[in-house]
């Protein structure tokens, strides 16, 4: 009896793999960062339009005294920037944290063309043209956007375009925790 | 050789339109493909075989993130090439291969690399492949084990299972 059964508990079970296996398949491609809880990694990178100026990890952690912020890794070459850029803007028009650009892989001049045209969210942008300091924050594809707590060590990271619920539950979760409003 | 060469170049001039269209077709699909940027890409220059081949297993053992079904070795996506780069260079500083997979597991977790590592998390992924090994054959030899007694029981050798 049981061996009448059991192609049809075979079959059950191979169907609730395919049903775990197709609801989590939308960010199968996201792979958790590593550098989550950890502090930012050590660079010295020059500032996107003013290459004279040089910043490492400890004048950028000095520049928020203990506050959160968030690092934006982008290029002109990026479609996906592009769409998330407009969230990028509402964030920087608020106030509500703090902006930093990580341009990466991509010529100044080009950088620089599409902040004039499109607007400029960040602060200032770090200009990581080679990408090595890029690899060291594990980004593999741009846009990724990283949550900086007030310790410097990195609280969340999202692969691909922002949208206003990753801006909402996660960009600006510190904010509510460490200062109420 | 070089008669040979001028006399096809001559059957060419006299040949049909068409063939002349071909030749030119080819002609300028070879030059594209000596145009093509990647081949333009400075080769690495090893010290010897040996980093050579160890290049070659680690960049064979280590996920490209952008396509993500395939290996570095594989990959010509701009952080391959980036991620090769740096693998040389390690490899030049006598970095061990350890050292090298720590380098990239520290960056982009265990996903870079093609065979997990054996923990908690993987436990099911690692063992998987034998429990339903151990399973399937356990099945197979109670149906055949039944099997043999039906047949033993009705009296008959040639278990073409007609009983």
């Amino acid at each position: 009896m049981t061996g009448r059964l059991l192609p049809l508990i075979a079959f059950v079970l191979l169907a609730i793999l395919l049903a775990v296996g197709l609801t989590i398949s939308d960010h199968k491609t996201d792979i958790p960062s590593p550098l989550i809880g950890k502090q930012i990694p050590e660079f010295s990178l020059p500032v996107l339009g003013d290459p004279g100026r040089v910043i490492n990890r400890d004048d950028l952690l000095g520049k928020f005294e203990g506050r959160p912020f968030v690092i934006n890794v982008w290029a002109s070459w990026c479609p996906p920037c592009r769409l998330e850029h407009p969230l990028l803007m509402e964030l920087a028009r608020d106030g509500r944290i703090p902006i930093v650009g990580l341009h990466y892989r991509d010529q100044p001049d080009a950088g620089q063309t599409f902040l004039t045209r499109f607007g400029d969210p960040a602060q200032f942008h770090l200009s990581d043209v080679s990408g090595r300091t890029s690899i060291d924050f594990g980004v593999y594809a741009a846009p990724e956007t990283f949550l900086i707590d007030g310790d410097g060590k990195v609280a969340f990271k999202h692969i691909g375009a922002l949208t206003n619920e990753v801006v909402a539950e996660h960009l600006l979760a510190l904010n509510r925790e460490q200062a109420p409003r | 050789m070089i008669n040979r060469a001028m006399a096809s170049a001559i059957d060419l001039l006299k040949a049909p339109v068409l063939l002349k269209a071909l030749v030119l077709l080819m002609a300028l699909v070879l030059l594209m493909a000596l145009m093509n940027p990647l081949s333009a890409a400075q080769p690495l220059v090893f010290e010897n075989e040996e980093q050579a081949e160890r290049f070659r297993l680690l960049a064979s053992e280590l996920r490209c993130l952008v396509c993500q079904n395939q290996t570095l070795a594989d990959s010509d996506a701009p952080l391959a090439h980036d991620l090769r780069q740096e693998i040389f260079k390690m490899l030049q500083a006598g970095k061990s291969n350890d050292e090298i997979k720590t380098f990239l597991v520290d960056r982009y977790g265990d996903f870079v690399l093609y065979s997990p590592p054996l923990d908690r998390n993987t436990l099911l992924l690692w063992f998987m492949p034998a429990l339903l090994l151990l399973a399937g054959g356990g099945l197979l030899i109670t149906r055949i084990r039944k099997q043999a007694m039906a047949q033993d029981a009705n009296g008959e050798i040639d278990g073409d299972g007609k009983n």
